[in-house]
Parts: structure tokens; sequence; C-alpha cells
């Protein structure tokens, strides 16, 4: 007896739906484990990772600081990724955007006004798409792998962070710290509600699922980067300029990653500091994946994973648990995803093998 | 020690880590199996080795600990992949972040402990030989392993039938399948010698190179080994090379300081990942020399017709 995958004649839409939620289903089982190998009360400690968070104002608030990143940079990979174009380096557009961004409240602290915060989201947009048009290019021109190069300057982009931090933007009032100065009011993302730190980047969110659940359902682009995904001859047959959609899908994927670069050291964090994300770029790959790079269900899969963050602050606080528990379980979850959308294509079958009259034994058909 | 043979001897040991890995990579890619999780093996091989070395107080040990981490990683991927068909870029992906967390926890408890560096077996008489004696023949068992599996891989894909098939099977896996070759399971060993060898590249790093643990230590090495294929066309000395080079770049960074030039410290280390970019724009410019060595099958799934 043996297991066999099966092709179904047509996808099945039931598992379109069911899969990722599956994969969470899995992802929860695998957890109990997890926290009863490292000596927790598995139910407790499944209570203070994924319901305690969503049981405060604060704790709300939080979890949509922690999404507005990691959904909008989703977004932008969906595109990659519908494309057939592997733009993994979003957590280096994400520092260029900030970097950049950052430049008007550090170099010129004496501009405030109305008119700061939308040219430093401006320049942020900028500096990710900047970024982001150097594995483009590169591919277009050279053929460079763009897994390789947008992730190499992944690299490239903290060590120019963190110099830049420690050296020419080190606030010049801070005792030596490695840290830019504070940013002005006026240079900060004002905040949705008082008290709390949910700023208005959840509109730049809520705008970003929008526009792109238009152009993929409404328009030609959104069909062009569709056929260039699935049957890359067929588009170049029908004129569609594979290069162009390279650059393209990268230029929208970067910009919004430099976005919510901008936004997050606008937002939670006020200033520039050596390090201004837990992998957001990374753990955006696995929303887009969760979300089945569908703008909708990235929405629903941000919060998904912004849940993890925050699951996993708490336990470390409340149960004395590493962070890195966290980690573990994204990267868990990255798998099953990819596991159960099998059974979208696929059914599974028990195979018995039959006896064949020619002798011999084979397995059954049919 | 002379300063040419101190400088020969740190690029040699920057350069193991990167060969083990790349070389097993190779081996994947060749069955036309892209596995992007080379970074995620390699670091749990480095927790592994060292949790394994710490606990028994052999580095020895540690080796197979490295070794065990990096397969049981790699028969993850080889699961998804090959029995779910799952689109191999994001599986590696998954594999790379899935290590990397994993890692952080197996290596948590060792913190700041010492660890126990693999003793250097000097080859008698040998490694005598001024400038290249104590680079060639007085170093850890690691590094002769290193030597002696590029030198099987070389041998195994250019001089035996197995090799013969391995390639086959990555250049045209329906033809393959069609003569009757078992396109999978050649695949799923492919698969666990890679991460056998990444295994191996992370308890180097552990166990020899900094013999501590650190967390994230492998810094971006299993990436610059995947870069390492393509610049090496997939011929395994070409491998050999292109890791010699790499282990002079990162290694430049520690000379250009302890000469005190004045350039900010993230210049240099960053320079390995520029290196690499630039390395992978020049190959790959160069089309003519990639489309012969190219397993034509590369990251394409394979589901037999039955």
């Amino acid at each position: 007896m043996r297991i066999e995958l099966v092709r179904r004649a047509e996808h099945s839409r039931l598992m379109v739906w069911a899969s990722p939620l599956l994969a969470v289903a899995i992802t929860l089982v695998i957890a109990v484990g997890i926290f009863a190998a490292m000596g927790a009360d598995p139910l407790e400690a499944l209570y203070i990772f994924f319901v305690e968070p969503l049981t405060a104002g604060w704790s709300l608030q939080e979890l949509v600081v922690k999404a507005i990143p990691i959904t909008l940079i989703a977004i932008g990979l969906s595109l990659c990724y519908m494309s057939n174009t592997w733009n993994i380096g979003a957590e280096g557009q994400f520092t260029a955007g900030a970097i950049l961004g950052s430049l008007f409240p550090i170099v010129f602290p004496g501009w405030t006004g109305p008119l700061v915060l939308p040219a430093m989201l401006l320049f942020g947009i900028l500096g990710g798409m900047l970024y982001a048009a150097i594995p483009a290019l590169l591919k277009i021109r050279f053929g460079a792998n763009e897994i390789l190069t947008s992730l190499m300057l992944v690299y490239v982009a903290q060590l120019l962070l963190d110099w830049i931090v420690r050296g020419p933007w080190r606030n010049p009032d801070g005792y030596g710290f490695p840290e830019s100065r504070v940013f002005d009011a006026s240079a900060q993302m004002p905040l949705l509600v008082d008290g709390g730190r949910m700023h208005i980047g959840l509109v730049f969110v809520f705008v970003a699922v929008l526009v792109v659940w238009f152009t993929m359902g409404r328009t030609l682009t959104g069909f062009q980067i569709r056929v260039l995904g699935q049957a890359p001859r067929a588009g170049a047959f029908a004129g569609f300029s594979q290069n162009r959609m390279v650059l393209f899908t990268f230029l929208v994927s970067g910009g919004l990653a430099g976005l919510a670069g901008i936004m997050e050291v606008a937002g939670p964090i006020g200033q520039l500091r050596p390090s201004i994300s837990p992998g957001y770029g990374f753990t955006a790959i696995i929303v887009a994946f969760l979300g089945r790079l569908h703008p909708v269900g990235i929405l629903i899969a941000g919060f998904v994973l912004a849940l993890t963050y925050l699951g996993g602050e708490a336990a470390q606080v409340a149960l004395g648990m590493s962070d890195k528990v966290m980690r573990v379980f994204q990267g868990l979850l990255l798998f099953l995803v990819l596991a159960c959308d099998t059974l979208i294509y696929y059914r599974v079958r028990l195979v018995r093998p039959v006896a064949d009259p020619l002798g011999g034994a084979v397995h059954g058909r049919g | 020690m002379g300063a040419a043979e101190a400088i020969l001897l740190t690029v040699v040991t920057a350069a193991v880590p990167l060969l083990l890995a790349a070389i097993g990579e190779l081996v994947v890619e060749r069955s036309g199996v892209l596995n992007l999780g080379v970074e995620g093996m390699m670091i749990m091989g480095a927790a592994g080795g060292f949790a394994a070395a710490t606990l028994s107080g052999s580095p020895y040990i540690g080796i197979f600990g490295g070794l065990a981490a990096g397969i049981v990683m790699a028969a993850l991927f080889a699961f998804v992949t090959l029995f779910l068909v799952a689109n191999q870029v994001a599986s590696g992906l998954a594999l790379s972040l899935l290590g990397l967390g994993l890692s952080g926890i197996i290596g948590e408890p060792f913190v700041g402990t010492p660890g126990t560096k693999l003793p250097a077996l000097a080859v008698p008489v040998l490694s005598d030989i001024p400038l290249v004696g104590k680079v060639l023949f007085a170093q850890d068992i690691l590094v002769y392993a290193a030597a002696a599996i590029t030198f099987g891989v070389w041998w195994f894909l250019y001089r035996t039938r197995g090799g013969l098939i391995v390639r086959a099977v990555g250049d045209n896996h329906g033809s393959a399948h069609a003569l009757g070759y078992p396109v999978i399971r050649v695949r799923l060993l492919a698969i666990l010698f890679g991460g056998a060898c990444a295994g191996l590249a992370g308890a180097y790093l552990s166990l020899a190179y900094t013999p501590l643990w650190i967390e994230n230590m492998t810094a971006g090495r299993g990436w610059i080994a995947l870069a390492l294929v393509v610049f090496a066309s997939w011929l395994p000395a070409r491998v050999v090379v292109g890791a010699l080079l790499f282990g002079a770049v990162s290694i430049l960074q520690f000379h250009a300081q302890a000469m005190g030039l004045g350039i900010p410290s993230q210049f240099l280390s960053s320079l390995p990942y520029l290196v690499t970019i630039l390395v992978l724009v020049l190959i790959s410019s160069n089309r003519s020399v990639l489309r012969v060595n190219t397993p034509a099958s590369l990251g394409r799934p394979f589901v037999p017709d039955r």
C-alpha cells in the first residue's frame, strides 16, 4: 500500500479556501507540541500566544502597527510572485526607503510643517523603488538571478543603515548612542486614535489592497501579470514583455516596501536606529503566500502573522519563552501553506498493489 | 609563520564552508532541483554541531550533529518539493526562515559557552613544506573532508554511471523517467547529500572557524554558496576557484582594517555581498557558457505519469 498524488481534472475551489486554514490549524497543533517540549503548559501557552493579544485595546492597536508593514510589503510581493519574478529582498528595500525618507527630518531638522511628512513618504517610496530597480535591471540587462542579487542587497542595506546612524546621521545631542535625532512632531505619522501607536499607515494598506485588487481583476496589466506568470510563452506570443513586467513588479513591490520602511521609522520608532525591522521583509513573503497572493487574503494573513509577533513578545514576557519560537512558527507556517496547496491541484489516494495476472505485482490504475 | 602564509591560511579557512555548501548544492542542482534553503540547512548544521560537540565534549561527535541537522532539514524540503510537488523557490525560502528560527532555539542554551575547536591533524613531513605546508597539510578533518568530497563529486558526476544518471535526470526528467531511471529517488538522494554538505559547512563554522555559537553566524554564506554554483557554471573544479576567491574577499576586511585604511568597517563588511552581485552579473552576461552547463530541468517539478 502506498500513497499517490492524482492530478485533479479541475482545481478544487474548496481547497483554495481550505488549504491556508488547514496550514494554520496544523501549525497550531505543532505549536502545542513545541510548547510541551519546552516545558510550558500547552493550553496556557496557546492562550498567551494567540488569544491574549486580542483581548486588550492597546494590544489590538499593536496588532495593527505590526500588520501595516508586513501587509503593505506582501501586497507588492504578490505581484512579483504572480508574474513568476522573485523579489526576496523586500527587507533591503524597506531599509532603503527608511533611509532616504529620513533625509528631511535628520538633515534638515529646521524644516517643519504640513509638507514634511508627504515629502518623507514620497522619498521613502522612491528609495525603495530605486533599490528594487538594481536587481530588476541586472536581471533584464545581464540575466543575473534576481533571487540572489535582491537578497545580497539586504545585507548591504543593513550595513549602510548601520554606518549612517553610527556615523554621519548620529544624533549630535545623543550622548554617542548609535541613533539619529528624534523626528520632529510634524515628521511623524499622525495617530488614528489618541493613546497608542496605531497610525494612518492603515489607510495606505487599505488603498493598496483596493488598487491591487482592481488592477489584477479589471485591467490589462493585471492580465499580463497572470499570463506571464502562468504561461510565459503564451505571454510572449501575445506581445507581453517579460522584461518590462520584471521592472514593473520590482518597482511596485520596492516602492511599497520603501513606504512601509519610512512609515515604520516615522511611526512607531520615531528615529533611525541600527535595527528598524524584526524581519518584516521576510515575514511578508509568508504573508503573501498564506494570503494566496490575493489582496484580500493578504490583508487577513497580515493580521495572522502580526499576531505571531505579538504572541512571541507576550510569551517571552509571561512564560520566559525564547522569541525565536515565533520565527519557527512563521517558517513552519510557510512550509505548511506550500504543502497544503498541493491539495488544490492533486488528490491524495491510497493505492493497493494488485496482483498482475502476468506475474509480479503492479500498481493499480484508475 | 610568515605574513603570506597567515593570509593563505585565513583564505583557505574562509573558503572551506563556502566550498562544502556549494559542492553539495551543485549536486542538488545537477539533479534538477533548486534548493534555496542552503542558509537554513547551514545554520542548523552550525547549531546542531555546536550542541552535539558541547554536550558530548567531542568536536568529532559535533560533526555528526551538524551532518544530521543538515540532512533532517533537507529531508523536510525533499518531502514538500518531491512528494507534494510544492514550488521549489518558495519551499527553499521557507527552509531558510525555519532554519534561522529553529537554530536560534537549539543554540540559545549555548550562547556564551566556550566551544571545542576541531584539532589540526598535521601530516608528517608534508606539513613542513614552506609556505603551503601548514595551509594544505596541517588542517582539521573537515578541511580534508571538503577536499575529498569535492574530488569525489567530480569523479562521481563525470566518471561513473550514477553521475551520468544524475545529470540526465537534471537535464530532462521526462526522458530519464521514460528510460526507467527513478527520477524522484535520484533527486531525493541528491537533496539529502546537499543537506549533509550544508550541515558540514555549518559545523565547520561553529567547530573550527569561530568555535562558538553566535545567532545567525552563517551571515549569508548559504546564499553566497548558491551564487557560487552559478559562478562555477555547475562545474566542480570552478567551485573550488570560486570558494577561494570569495574566501579571499571575505577576509580582506580584516586585513584592510588591520592596515588602518580608515574605510568604515561596514563598507568592508559589505564587500562579499557586492562581489557576489558583481560576479553574478559577469557570469550571467556570458550566456553561452551558462547555456551549455545549466541543468535544463532546474527548478521544474516532476510528477510521473502513470
